[in-house]
């Protein structure tokens, strides 16, 4: 089934999360930034308006004139607390509370690491925090792998939307196995957001044509050699993703199959 | 009588940018005040002092690399002239600096960063793990790959200070022990120059802000020299980190960039540069830990300095924001400061730097509290500001 859209309204209808409807399916994070400078123009060309904070990064009481919080008022963001950083479920609840009394959001996206190395989410420490947040009002956005029954076990429990990793943190190597992001996407109702692993356009672009709703990416802008250039190219992205998924595309063939039909052509 | 005469010129803040502008501008025969409850006691006690153009040069911030380059090209006279005013050593070394990188993935990202430094022109040189180690034999076998940067050198911020100190009271700079709250307090005539660090915020209302760095100071067993003379900046397993070794036995090991205004030390920061310090330099374990501290560097919304009058006072001269840098613009920060004190004149290094550079909407209203913090300390390899 096709679905005719308009370019223009198709982006502008935006996505829902929590009730809440945002025009642009780019979450932004802000970790790797090299200046306020540079996050405030990137987050600018990015057409983000949710932007994903870590509550230990950021010193909410200090004054901090053309710092993190100023910046991000500035460009009229809504602020994701995150809980960057925890290793078990006590210590994500207990920043996530912090972060609601600091920023005045019951919003959170929620990270809880097993694996120093991988930076992979502690899928029992995840389940056991998210639980508790639920119960405490909590709008929950957990950073979780790509196993669609622990999303499901996620959505089933109240959280918001679920947020699997394409890879690992940090890593940009993209969309490591894109089945099962697809697989991911059918077994759940929430919102699917794509949450790590990001390197370039092509793999926020790629998330959007296996399904997910949004894409959330921070180093792949930060950390890029130009980060506001990357920065539009990831707006761009999101959106062509975005459009391509509902557009219907053509099935793969073997063979080639000509544009235009060799039917009613002059025979010379 | 010279005594009954109005101060030229006043400073508010003694870290080193302070106590060298004060110095400069007494040269220049102004009269000098400079006010400061406790001259280098902020970030520059923290400071580890590398004189870092090129490590330092970062994507996006030509403009403040020329800077830097600018000011590390004034540092041999000025270091000359300091140590034949005062007789002082400033701990000031020439070796220059190994970058090293533990792993592959630390590797590829040094690589990526060499390259941008050596496209701008800037002199880095990639080494094999041998030619690091036959330079250096003390640095971890498991290293990947390095570079030299024969131009990025090292001063003890410490002496530094100590020196200015004297160097701005030879001249006949006053010293005044108190706390300027606002800029209301200054004497209405003359100039005002404002070096006052992460304090500068609400004096100014200007938009600078405390970034914390935790770093350490370790010493050599038997108070010997350590056993490497390079300043030595890790990427060790995608931690950052950097080692000074001073000739009288101290290394300095740091640093953190936190985005915050307190002066706690942390388990886990001191942690995380041990794990680092010694992955890239095995030996250092068997150092003496004597310091773990803060300090607060003046950062500004581009990282770039905020050099020339305040918007709307023409009288009053900003010398701050000096974030990672403090220490290597001293020299060029003093030098300019003064001449157009003198003069009237700014010199053409200094436009990229006004501190109106950002528009209104980040001049905030100056009634916050301020943090007694020096001009900047430098950080290691160069994690992010959040």
């Amino acid at each position: 089934m096709t679905t005719v859209l308009n370019p223009a309204t198709a982006v502008a209808d935006g996505f829902v999360l929590a009730g809440e409807t945002f025009r642009s399916r780019l979450i932004l994070g802000t970790g790797g930034a090299s200046s306020p400078h540079v996050l405030e123009q990137a987050i600018r060309a990015s057409g983000t308006e949710l932007v994903t904070v870590a509550l230990r990064r950021v010193d909410s009481s200090a004054t901090m004139g053309g710092g993190l919080l100023d910046v991000l008022t500035r460009c009229g963001v809504r602020l994701l607390p995150n809980t960057a950083g925890c290793r078990t479920a006590a210590e994500a609840v207990t920043t996530a509370r912090l972060a609601r009394e600091a920023f005045g959001t019951s919003w959170v996206k929620l990270e809880v690491i097993g694996d120093e190395r991988t930076l992979l989410p502690d899928a029992v420490e995840l389940v056991a925090a998210a639980e508790q947040l639920v119960a405490d009002g909590f709008t929950v956005l957990p950073y979780t792998t790509g196993d669609p029954v622990l999303a499901r076990r996620l959505a089933d429990l109240g959280c918001a939307a679920v947020m699997p990793a394409g890879a690992p943190i940090g890593s940009g190597l993209g969309i490591t196995d894109p089945h099962q992001i697809r697989l991911l996407r059918q077994s759940v109702d929430v919102p699917v957001i794509l949450d790590a692993g990001i390197g370039t356009a092509s793999d926020a672009a790629l998330a959007m044509e296996l399904g997910c709703d949004a894409v959330l990416l921070a180093s792949a802008v930060t950390r890029a050699a130009d980060p506001v250039r990357m920065a539009t190219a990831m707006r761009h992205a999101v959106e062509a993703g975005w459009l391509a998924a509902g557009a219907g595309r053509i099935p793969r063939r073997f063979h080639a199959l000509a544009s235009t039909p060799d039917d009613g052509r002059p025979e010379l | 009588m010279l005594s009954h005469r109005r101060p030229d010129v006043t400073v508010v803040g003694g870290g080193p940018i302070g106590l060298a502008v004060a110095w400069r501008c007494a040269d220049r025969g102004m009269r000098v005040t400079l006010y400061d409850p406790a001259p280098g006691s902020g970030a520059s006690h923290a400071a580890a002092g590398m004189l870092a153009p090129v490590t330092e040069a970062h994507f996006g911030e030509r403009a403040l690399t020329a800077l830097l380059v600018a000011a590390a090209a004034r540092w041999p006279d000025f270091a000359a002239d300091l140590t034949a005013r005062t007789g002082r050593d400033l701990g000031y070394r020439t070796e220059g600096t190994l970058v090293v990188a533990l792993t592959g993935d630390d590797l590829a990202e040094a690589e990526r960063l060499w390259a941008y430094q050596r496209d701008l022109g800037l002199p880095v040189t990639p080494l094999r793990p041998a030619e690091l180690r036959a330079r250096e034999p003390l640095l971890a076998t498991r290293l990947r790959g390095g570079a030299f940067a024969p131009d990025d050198h090292q001063v003890d911020p410490r002496r530094l200070v100590a020196a200015l100190r004297v160097a701005a009271v030879g001249a006949g700079v006053r010293l005044v022990a108190r706390r300027v709250a606002t800029l209301a307090e200054v004497p209405p005539t003359g100039r005002v120059v404002v070096a006052a660090g992460c304090a500068t915020a609400a004096l100014t209302g200007l938009p600078i802000r405390p970034v914390k760095g935790q770093v350490l100071r370790l010493r050599a067993p038997g108070r010997a020299a350590p056993g490497f003379r390079h300043v030595i900046r890790g990427h060790a397993d995608g931690r950052s980190v950097y080692l000074v070794p001073r000739v009288d036995g101290e290394v300095v090991v740091g640093a953190t960039a936190e985005e915050r205004g307190d002066l706690t030390v942390t388990a886990g920061a001191v942690l995380e540069l041990l794990r680092a310090a010694t992955d890239v330099l095995p030996e250092l374990g068997e150092y003496e830990l004597v310091e773990a501290r803060a300090g607060l560097r003046p950062g500004t919304p581009d990282n770039a300095p905020l050099l020339g009058p305040l918007p709307g006072r023409p009288d009053v001269l900003v010398a701050s924001g000096h974030h990672r840098n403090g220490i290597v613009l001293t020299p060029l920060t003093a030098d300019l400061v003064a001449d157009l004190l003198a003069t009237g004149v700014a010199d053409p290094l200094l436009v990229p730097f006004a501190p109106d550079r950002f528009g209104a909407g980040t001049v905030r209203d100056s009634s916050g509290a301020g943090q007694d913090a020096g001009p900047g300390m430098s950080q290691a390899g160069r994690t992010p500001w959040n």
